[in-house]
């Protein structure tokens, strides 16, 4: 956990560096799961890049090698040669690696059952999210507070169109759609306030429908569940 | 007729245009492909504007130039119109242009179709973009996610506009397609074999197999949300049994096949340019026409690849994620057999091998990306934002505009009879492959910086502000790239130098037909033994044109084309196709009356305009075939050593044109079915409908009525075959009346039945069925009636037993999805 931290606040400062951190950014992660998205996607830019450039090159040297003349038996072997290789070959290989990489990724960032969950219900309307904690009795309005390291299932619904949850800094998104409930697993590992914002269009506010994940250290956020819970328990 | 005229002038005076407003009639392919591709590039121009004002809009933090309104019908519009209006039609054009000159032929085998098809999408575009000018477009992103699109959250016209014009533009897609399939197959020259054809052929046959399958499931869709906003059907809402997220699936069953039927254009143009400039065949010709093939089917099977983050089971994310990767591969094996021709062949670098250079480039990084989205965890994260929107800007403008820029310049001299010049085409060139990578390339890092797509603004310090700078500044730069481009191609047609026999030393058959090509294409039909006729066989040159091959003799006064079998391409018969007509034109007036009074709700006005469009398609049926205006039996045509005209045989272009619809209207039907399944076993509020309002004895009984009708028929039709033609026409009024009692007991039990299709999304879907069974037993009926008439007027009979031949798969379409819907809507849900 705190190796991991480490790793991240250095992987952060050389990101700072060339511009990619920011309040939304996929490629500065807070937590585990868009940690494990932003390696995959290194991975993914680093061989697409190589074979870009070796498919555009191999282009363009054969347009500009010197000519020989083949015969019709020497033409079919460098066609058989080239696509076999390179039209077949090499997406199997590229696809074998990325399912490789990828499946074991997605499989871990699904909300499996476990007991230690937080569940906080995240209800869409144009143009905000209502937070509740069913086990807590906490509502909020366009802000979540969470504990750092601690698995939380956010149950996304909708009360009028399509929208979709989406903290960048801690996981992907999942659609809030009307007649349904989907759950997504978040985690923060660092705690600090992170962005999250709609991310299918809803109408006109769509631009301005935020909200805002606050991941606290996990005494603090039991310190913040008594206060708030007892508040509202007090209301009643 | 004049004995004087040279061949050629008779040819003209039959096969030439009306003057002056007479144009408005003309059903020729190139006139109409022409005007196509016209049409496009005008909407292309708009919806690149559009792109435009989005991108000033974006291009500083905070900015308040464009109100979020107006911003949202200029996102929905441009994708609108560069996929719909812009990039479809104009790949059509080009192929409706090509492909008859390509096969050897004179035109398409349904001219008449094509005029409809170029009316149905110019009143449509026109429609469409009303609602731009009057500011009332629809806004809901270009693919209409309900319930945003739905009464309650775009109570506006715009939606309307939206569906109702997209349909009718939708018509033309597939009219296009089905003649193009038929032509490919049925039309092709004496001797060219389906493993002879031109690549390109193979590539068309593929996009038009494609549209006659994939368009159907948006029609439907569209049909029923338009349903839903005017009556009040609830096929997506929730709360009422439906499921928006049947929109999704069938939006995108649509969407993702569009997107390789506006590829594999765009590839064919690459496969045909390529081996030009290498100077030698093809290789791995086998290895492309495979890998169009599985293109073609695995693009039917990954839909939902667009769905990954609205929450469906994680097997099916895994199958559809792996489904989408295992495109890449047909796609880099063509990559390489491209690789491979330019390798063994000598290369020569003219401006159309310039923009196939930056097809690669853009393409491949193109697709690079798209497999990475099909990765399902990062496309959870990128998903929505400009990460995709890069993406798919790299996969259309690489993957299409390119090879059609491409193709452009390749085949001006056959448009213009001029030659283009590297001059301005180059600069234009650099000035489109530099500003798009500057648009787009850095916009994969906008997306992964966080931003979503679809926002009218956003604030400052998040990282994206030179990175929107940055591809606001290349749009304009691109921008100029086209301006430079249009300019060029329109000087080019006053200055260019005059373009010689076959400019490029191609070896395709286009390049015989004279540039700019006659109005008949070749005066006489060769036969092709070759995959590479120009090449092997120069002297086709002048042999064409001095009436060396068939179909030579015009004295008649018919446009004709050889009818050849659909995989050997021996010759079958001649086909007499229509000239020019008003009909389309008046048609396609009417359907747009249709569509306006639909949009302004004006349903009396409606229905009377349907009756009209009624009388008007009836009367193009009536005027066609073997009536008389069209091909009277005479006595010439069996003595001048040709075969037989097609409407005096039993398997010509209208029976494969039939086939080939009822293909696409039995996707539409699937489609349906689909919704029906979904909506009970998917759809959350899912449960087993209850058909109960519906009488099941009824439906029986009516179908006796129609299976006796069709077994009936189907007799008749055998009969035909064997020159059995006694009491012909008393047998097509027993049909006929057999077909009237089905038609009245299932309108009867439509009305009786008590469906509340504006509480219940199952009800709803039920009553769309009885309306889609009523629309084919009616269509299938009158026109039997017509043929009891034409049987007494003679143009049904012995020597011309063609169309009962044509009728008789609707017949037995109708048939088979009465039985199927009987079953599946009514039957199972009972036992259940």
């Amino acid at each position: 956990m705190v190796n991991r931290l480490r790793k991240l606040s250095l992987f952060a400062i050389v990101l700072s560096l060339v511009g990619c951190n920011g309040r939304y950014s996929i490629l500065d992660p807070a937590g585990p799961h868009a940690e494990a998205i932003m390696w995959i996607w290194w991975g993914m830019f680093t061989v697409g890049t190589i074979v870009l450039i070796g498919v555009c090159s191999l282009w363009w040297y054969a347009i500009r090698k010197s000519h020989k003349n083949y015969t019709e038996n020497e033409s079919k072997r460098v066609t058989n040669r080239l696509v076999v290789i390179g039209g077949i070959g090499l997406p199997v290989v590229c696809i074998t690696a990325l399912l490789a990489f990828g499946i074991p990724a997605g499989h871990s960032m699904l909300p499996w059952p476990n007991e230690k969950v937080i569940i906080v219900n995240v209800h869409a309307r144009q143009w905000f999210w209502e937070v509740s904690y069913p086990n807590q009795g906490i509502q909020l309005t366009d802000e979540i507070f969470i504990p750092a390291g601690v698995p939380v299932d956010i149950h996304v619904t909708s009360e009028d169109v399509i929208h979709s949850f989406w903290v960048p800094r801690l996981s992907g998104k999942i659609d809030a759609i009307p007649g349904r409930t989907n759950i997504l697993r978040l985690q923060g590992d660092k705690p600090g306030s992170y962005g999250g914002q709609c991310a299918e269009y809803c109408g006109l506010a769509h631009t301005k429908m935020k909200f805002e994940v606050n991941v606290m250290p996990e005494n603090e956020y039991e310190n913040w569940v008594t206060q708030h819970g007892m508040k509202k328990g007090a209301r009643e | 007729m004049n004995n004087d005229l040279s061949l050629h002038a008779q040819f003209a005076k039959v096969w030439d245009n009306l003057p002056g407003w007479g144009q408005l009639a003309a059903v020729n392919h190139t006139s109409i492909a022409r005007r196509f591709m016209l049409t496009g590039t005008v909407f292309f121009t708009i919806g690149g504007v559009l792109g435009m004002l989005i991108r000033t809009q974006l291009a500083l933090p905070e900015q308040e130039l464009i109100s979020p309104d107006l911003y949202a019908q200029l996102f929905t519009m441009h994708g609108t119109i560069m996929m719909f209006l812009f990039a479809i039609p104009i790949l059509e054009g080009a192929a409706m242009y090509l492909i008859p000159k390509m096969i050897g032929t004179r035109d398409l085998v349904f001219p008449r179709l094509s005029a409809l098809g170029y009316y149905c999408y110019l009143f449509g575009g026109i429609i469409i973009m009303t609602s731009l000018l009057l500011g009332i477009a629809p806004d809901s992103g270009w693919f209409m996610y309900t319930p945003l699109s739905s009464a309650e959250f775009s109570s506006g016209p715009g939606s309307d506009f939206w569906l109702l014009g997209i349909t009718f533009v939708e018509i033309s897609a597939v009219s296009a397609g089905v003649e193009l399939t038929v032509s490919i197959l049925r039309t092709r020259a004496p001797g060219m074999s389906l493993s002879k054809m031109p690549i390109f052929c193979w590539y068309i046959l593929a996009m038009a197999l494609m549209i006659v399958f994939g368009f159907p499931p948006l029609i439907l869709a569209s049909i029923l949300l338009e349903l839903e906003r005017a009556a009040g059907m609830p096929f997506f809402n929730p709360a009422a049994g439906g499921d928006p997220i049947l929109w999704q699936h069938l939006f995108w069953l649509f969407g993702h096949p569009e997107v390789y039927i506006i590829f594999l254009p765009a590839a064919g143009i690459v496969s045909t340019i390529i081996p030009v400039f290498s100077g030698r065949p093809l290789v791995g010709y086998r290895w492309i026409v495979l890998a169009i093939i599985t293109m073609g089917f695995i693009s039917f099977g990954l839909w939902v690849h667009h769905m990954f983050t609205v929450g469906i089971p994680q097997l099916a994310q895994a199958f559809f994620s792996i489904a989408s990767m295992l495109v890449a591969i047909p796609t880099s094996i063509q990559v390489f057999v491209w690789i491979a021709t330019l390798w063994t062949g000598r290369v020569r670098f003219e401006l159309p091998m310039l923009w196939m250079f930056g097809f690669l480039f853009i393409f491949v990084c193109g697709g690079l990306t798209g497999v990475m989205l099909a990765l399902v965890p990062f496309d959870w994260q990128v998903h929505d934002t400009h990460f995709v929107v890069a993406h798919f800007h790299y996969v259309l403008i690489g993957g299409m505009l390119f090879p059609l820029i491409g193709g452009v310049y390749y085949w001006l001299p056959h448009l213009s009879g001029r030659m283009p010049t590297m001059h301005m085409g180059k600069w234009a060139f650099w000035l489109i492959f530099i500003g798009f990578n500057a648009t787009f390339l850095m916009m994969h890092l906008t997306g992964l910086l966080g931003m979503p797509r679809r926002i009218v603004t956003y604030e400052s310090g998040l990282g994206w502000d030179w990175l929107n700078m940055l591809s606001s500044f290349g749009s304009f730069i691109m921008a100029c790239g086209f301006g430079m481009l249009m300019l060029d191609i329109i000087l080019h047609f006053r200055y260019g130098q005059k373009a010689k026999f076959n400019p490029w030393q191609a070896d395709t058959l286009e390049w015989a037909t004279g540039t700019p090509p006659t109005s008949y294409n070749f005066l006489s039909l060769p036969t092709v033994n070759t995959r590479h006729p120009l090449w092997e066989e120069p002297e086709l040159r002048s042999t064409i044109s001095d009436g060396a091959h068939g179909l030579r003799s015009i004295y008649h006064g018919r446009r004709e084309l050889y009818g050849t079998d659909a995989v050997t391409g021996k010759l079958l018969e001649v086909i007499h196709i229509p000239s020019h007509s008003w009909l389309p034109l008046l048609s396609a007036l009417v359907l747009a009356g249709l569509c306006i009074s639909l949009l302004s709700r004006a349903y009396e006005v409606a229905i009377a305009i349907t009756v009209i469009a009624t009388i008007f398609l009836f009367r193009w049926v009536w005027v066609n075939g073997a009536h008389k205006i069209i091909a009277p039996v005479t006595e010439e045509e069996d003595q001048r050593g040709e075969p037989k005209l097609h409407s005096r045989t039993m398997s010509g272009p209208g029976v494969w044109g039939m086939v080939v619809t009822l293909l696409s209207d039995g996707s539409l039907y699937l489609s349906l079915l689909f919704g029906w399944l979904y909506l009970w076993t998917v759809a959350p509020a899912g449960k087993v409908p209850d058909v109960s309002s519906v009488s099941i004895s009824m439906m029986a009984i009516s179908g006796a009525f129609l299976t006796t009708a069709v077994l009936l028929y189907r007799r008749i039709v055998k009969r035909l075959r064997a020159q059995i033609v006694q009491n012909l026409s008393r047998q097509f009024s027993l049909v006929f009346a057999l077909g009237l009692l089905h038609l009245s007991s299932l309108l009867y039990l439509t009305t009786a039945s008590d469906l509340s299709f504006k509480a219940n999304a199952h009800d709803a879907a039920l009553f769309v069925m009885l309306i889609f069974q009523i629309f084919h037993s009616a269509i299938a009926t009158i026109t039997t009636g017509l043929q009891v008439l034409r049987v007494r007027k003679g143009y049904i009979s012995q020597i011309l037993p063609y169309e009962p031949a044509v009728l008789n798969p609707f017949w037995l379409f109708t048939l088979s999805i009465f039985w199927v819907s009987f079953g599946s809507f009514l039957l199972v849900p009972k036992i259940w």
